[in-house]
């Protein structure tokens, strides 16, 4: 069974039982951001770290770092989204950018589940 | 301006055969060339045009351009005063023209004194030690400031300060200008009247804080009270104090930087001292320092010797070379003609004319635009868009919809400070009646958006182009003729 | 009496007063602390009138000696159509901003866009931006793109036949952004290919390195195999060009190179003691997103016409700020006017044409030179254009004194000995005649 989880930066990581993870933006982080133009990632075999920048995910007016939830290696990186950034428009959380091994899977702990999120965007959106 | 799109590109206009140009001949006989391998094979695609058909491409090309000369273009944090047309007859003038950068200063004595007489008279506007003339635009100098803060730092054996303090109300160059230089940024609150939040800012200096970077007044149009306590905080631990000169107009005859606790500064030629944008440059970002740090400018300086006579010197303490040359000379030359022809006292009027314009601006569209910020702005102010929100008409689309009554848009989505930002900066060169049909228009807007806010959301209507696709210009870019 | 660039007659500022509901305008300064106040006048001379402004500067330029210039050293002496100075000057494009708001700067935003082709053709590589401030910044930015586009790497490799300039000027930028630069050693006026393999092998990973065609002594190097050595090390090749020379000469694209990054004031720019000119860098489509600076690109607007916008901004300091891939905002716009009028007007042929009278004449005066017996070609064995190094059995410094006594500036000193001499279509063969002469007499 995998689980998703989501983080303040409203980037997610869908975790599979195998401890691979699929990390990407979430649903409101794309409706904020406006149509995709680019995604800035990285090769596979670089490290990610929990909390730090990994790439930016770029629309016509504005730029989002994308902040690893999780640290690991980079398995994969989404190549669909070379040529075609909008799928994450269409399809934030089928769309994934890039497949991590997460070397510390106790970071989960720090992130939120769906629900959790879904309120946390709602205080967000109020202000 | 023309309001019927012209739209062809000079490539389009080519025919073989044809040229525009005659190229004198120095009477020498054609010689062998080079090895077949040094030589390039690949087509030169350059368009082969007649003059007279040039002349008109570019004429018609220009009718679709909207300038200073042709509107009134109230562009905020941009200062998009009247350029003076005196400026360009002297930056043209042969005698300066044609001078390589390498004649010996003996030949160049003319324009080193120029330089040297500019450098000079912004030292006395600044309230600065010294001035280099070097940095070719605004961006340049702030990189060249704080090249000059962290060759200070580093000559003292202090090697820890690594970190820049910017306002979140900072234009974007400077968080980029400290990057480029190698530094970290750490951004400090603005409270909620638009100046730097000083209790937040307290606890993140330290020993490792090389420079705290305002611009003054600040992005928000709004003068920055507790400067001198600032100064006197980041001094006690032994950082330096640098002024973003972007927004200098407003102090003209009012207030100097120096004088303020700033260490290090840039002003921009094309801004304050009217020099023309160029459609983006050429621009001049001269970096003044105060007393004590004039060894860390960029090499080369120009200096007066003894005898009278000026030349160029290097110093070892320097923090190297940002240019080849003495920069964006020509441009020099411009704004010391505008220093000259305001004088002293001209200068003294430039910057309170520049804030009643402003005030004049706020004061008449007060009701109808929101005013986040009740305060006596400067040289500018900003808007937090409508004050009627309800029918969804945005920043953007009042900035679009000027257009059609033909004025420029002011900076908009800048401060960062407001979702709706409009930022308006009128200059002192604007009349009265400029400035009465500018506020009739913003108020006609403000009706329009009640009454029809479709058509304003649609804006423009009557520009030479409508609204360009730009998402699928940076989906797929097409930057040459060629790939078209 | 109001100065004339102010509109403001009393009455003006009295109404405009109350509107503000204000009394004076120091009122509108009332925040000002009064400690900080400017307390007198600026110590400047009083206002001018225009004619006192023109005689003033014409006063100066009398102090200036106007030179025949035989100096180069990438800024070259050459003849600009009339056109150019007339279209430059019109208002619509001089006293424009930025063209951020493109339904009202076609004009700008459609030269940028010809520039932009035409610089592509020149260097045969993919795309271009709108202009970078000079040729050595515009090196120092291919340089950070190199270390930016490799994400971890931070050594960058110049050859030491780069112009002094641009490499001094790398080397500030380097200095600060925390990259190592290691110079490749020159021989017999070129880069020593032998060094540059040791110092690409050796040492930490390399981003980039920095080679110029032709170099700092007017040299064509030869540079064929360095792209497939930089790319097996994955590293970039970067050349720094003269822009008009690449009419003729193999391109940065032939050669293989990943950036290109130069001057192209000799686009027919007034010298004018250094500036403005103008820095231009193209790239492969690979890099564009390490660009730094405006790109201009095509899309339709509403009613399906092709219209031109300023691309790609998610990359610039005004949105991404610190994580920009520069910190350039002003470049040199109208400056890139002036070389797409400067292109449009000579084309390909009229390009070549300089080129070649460059190059015959450099070809005349170094044989006159070598003819006198007191100076010789320094590499002779070498291919060159339109500027060489000489050799003098005299001081340099006397050669200097003497050509400009007589109304000419004979080239560059690069030592006690040595001089580095350049040859356009501007120089008559009677001009370089007399500093044959001069030389004979020195």
């Amino acid at each position: 069974m995998s689980k998703t989880y989501f983080s303040k930066t409203h980037e997610y990581v869908t975790v599979d039982d195998n401890n691979i993870g699929f990390i990407g933006i979430s649903d409101f982080a794309q409706h904020a951001l406006g149509n995709v133009v680019y995604v800035d990632m990285p090769e596979t075999g670089d490290d990610v770290t929990a909390g730090e920048d990994f790439g930016a995910v770029e629309s016509v007016k504005a730029a989002s770092d994308l902040i690893a939830p999780v640290s690991g290696a980079v398995l994969q990186i989404n190549e669909h989204l070379i040529d075609n950034p909008r799928l994450i428009n269409e399809d934030a959380m089928a769309n994934w950018i890039i497949q991590v091994e997460l070397t510390d899977p106790s970071e989960l702990d720090a992130l939120m589940d769906l629900d959790a999120y879904k309120k946390f965007c709602e205080e967000e959106g109020a202000h | 301006m023309n309001r019927e799109y012209y739209g062809k590109l000079i490539f389009e206009l080519s025919h073989p055969g044809r040229r525009g140009a005659a190229i004198p001949s120095n009477g020498c006989p054609q010689s062998p060339q080079l090895p077949e391998s040094l030589l390039r094979t690949s087509p030169l695609r350059l368009p082969e045009v007649d003059e007279p058909s040039l002349v008109r491409h570019y004429t018609n090309m220009s009718n679709n351009n909207f300038g200073v000369d042709t509107g009134f273009y109230p562009l905020g944090s941009c200062t998009m005063k009247y350029n003076p047309k005196i400026n360009e007859e002297m930056a043209s003038l042969p005698g300066f023209a044609s001078l390589h950068p390498a004649t010996p200063a003996q030949a160049a004595q003319g324009a080193l004194e120029a330089y040297w007489t500019l450098q000079n008279a912004l030292a006395e506007i600044g309230g600065m030690s010294e001035f280099t003339l070097n940095p070719f635009a605004g961006a340049h100098g702030e990189l060249t400031g704080l090249m000059v803060i962290q060759a200070y730092h580093r000559s003292r054996g202090d090697h820890k300060r690594d970190t820049v303090i910017v306002p979140d109300s900072a234009h974007g160059t400077n968080p980029a200008s400290a990057a480029v230089a190698g530094l970290k940024v750490v951004e400090v609150k603005s409270l909620p009247d638009g100046t730097v939040d000083v209790e937040a800012l307290r606890p993140l200096l330290g020993d490792h804080v090389a420079a705290v970077m305002m611009t003054n007044p600040n992005t928000a149009g709004l003068f920055e009270s507790r400067v001198a306590e600032i100064a006197e905080m980041v001094h006690e631990c032994g950082g330096l104090m640098y002024y973003d000169g972007a927004n200098l107009n407003p102090m003209l005859g009012v207030a100097r930087p120096g004088d303020m606790g700033f260490d290090v500064m840039h002003v921009n030629l094309h801004k304050t001292f009217s020099t023309p944008h160029g459609g983006g440059g050429p621009g001049s970002g001269p970096v003044g320092v105060r007393k004590g740090l004039e060894q860390f400018l960029p090499n080369p300086r120009v200096e007066r010797l003894a005898d009278g006579t000026f030349a160029l010197t290097v110093s070892s303490d320097s923090l190297g070379s940002v240019s080849a040359t003495l920069g964006n000379f020509a441009v020099q030359l411009r704004a010391l003609a505008y220093i000259l022809t305001l004088g002293s006292e001209g200068l003294m009027e430039a910057g309170p004319l520049a804030t009643l314009n402003a005030n004049y601006v706020k004061e008449s569209l007060r009701d109808l635009y929101m005013l986040p910020i009740d305060r006596v702005c400067k040289h500018e102010f900003v808007f937090d868009g409508l004050a009627d929100k309800s029918t969804g008409v945005t920043t953007l689309n009042v900035a679009k919809r000027l257009l059609d009554y033909g004025f420029h848009a002011p900076t908009i989505y800048f401060p960062l400070l407001f979702h709706e930002s409009l930022m308006i900066e009128p200059t002192e060169t604007e009349t009265r009646e400029t400035l009465d049909g500018f506020i009739d228009v913003m108020r006609s807007i403000a009706r329009e958006a009640a009454e029809n806010p479709e058509m304003v959301k649609t804006a423009p209507h009557h520009t030479p182009v409508s609204r360009p696709d730009d998402t699928a210009a940076a989906l797929n870019p097409v930057v040459k003729y060629f790939d078209l | 009496m109001a100065h004339r660039y102010f509109p403001h007659t009393p009455d003006d500022i009295k109404a405009m007063l109350g509107r503000c509901g204000v009394e004076s305008l120091a009122d509108l300064y009332a925040d000002v602390p009064e400690a900080l106040r400017l307390k007198e006048p600026y110590r400047l001379p009083a206002s001018m009138t225009e004619k006192e402004v023109r005689d003033f500067f014409r006063a100066l330029e009398r102090k200036n000696r106007e030179l025949t210039c035989f100096a180069g050293g990438g800024f070259y002496d050459h003849y600009a159509p009339a056109v150019i100075p007339s279209i430059i000057s019109r208002s619509e494009f001089l006293t424009a901003y930025t063209p951020y708001q493109p339904e009202v700067s076609q004009g700008t935003l459609q030269y940028i866009f010809e520039y932009q082709t035409m610089m592509t053709e020149l260097t045969g590589l993919e795309v271009s931006n709108a202009s970078m401030y000079d040729g050595t910044t515009a090196t120092a930015e291919a340089m950070m793109m190199a270390v930016a586009a490799s994400r971890k790497r931070n050594r960058v490799l110049i050859s030491a036949t780069v112009s002094p300039q641009v490499k001094e000027v790398v080397r500030t930028y380097a200095t600060y952004h925390g990259v190592e630069i290691d110079e490749i050693a020159e021989e017999n006026g070129v880069t020593s290919r032998a060094d540059f393999e040791a110092k690409l092998s050796a040492g930490a990973p390399v981003a980039g390195v920095i080679v110029a065609s032709p170099n700092y002594y007017g040299i064509v190097e030869d540079y064929t195999g360095w792209a497939d050595t930089c790319h097996a090390a994955k590293a970039l090749l970067i050349m720094n060009c003269v822009a008009a020379d690449l009419a003729v000469l193999r391109t940065p694209g032939e050669w293989g190179a990943d950036i290109a990054a130069g001057d192209a004031q000799s686009l027919g720019m007034p010298l004018s003691f250094g500036g403005p000119y103008l820095g231009f860098l193209c790239s492969t489509k690979a890099l564009i997103r390490k660009m730094p600076g405006r790109i201009v690109g095509a899309t339709t607007d509403a009613e399906g016409r092709r219209v031109f916008v300023l691309t790609l901004q998610a990359r610039e300091q005004h949105i991404r700020r610190d994580k920009a891939t520069s910190n350039i905002c002003s470049n040199q716009g109208l400056m890139a006017l002036y070389a797409t009028l400067y292109m449009g007007l000579l084309g390909a042929n009229g390009l070549r044409e300089v080129c070649e009278q460059g190059a015959a004449g450099a070809r005349y005066l170094a044989a006159g030179l070598e003819a006198t017996g007191k100076m010789r070609l320094k590499y002779p064995s070498q291919p060159w254009l339109n500027e060489f190094v000489m050799t003098c059995d005299f001081s340099v410094d006397t050669l200097i004194e003497r050509s400009v006594a007589a109304g000419l500036l004979p080239g560059i000193k690069l030592s006690e000995s040595d001089i580095l001499i350049a040859v356009t279509e501007m120089q008559t063969r009677a001009d370089m005649d007399r500093l044959i002469e001069i030389v004979k007499e020195s």
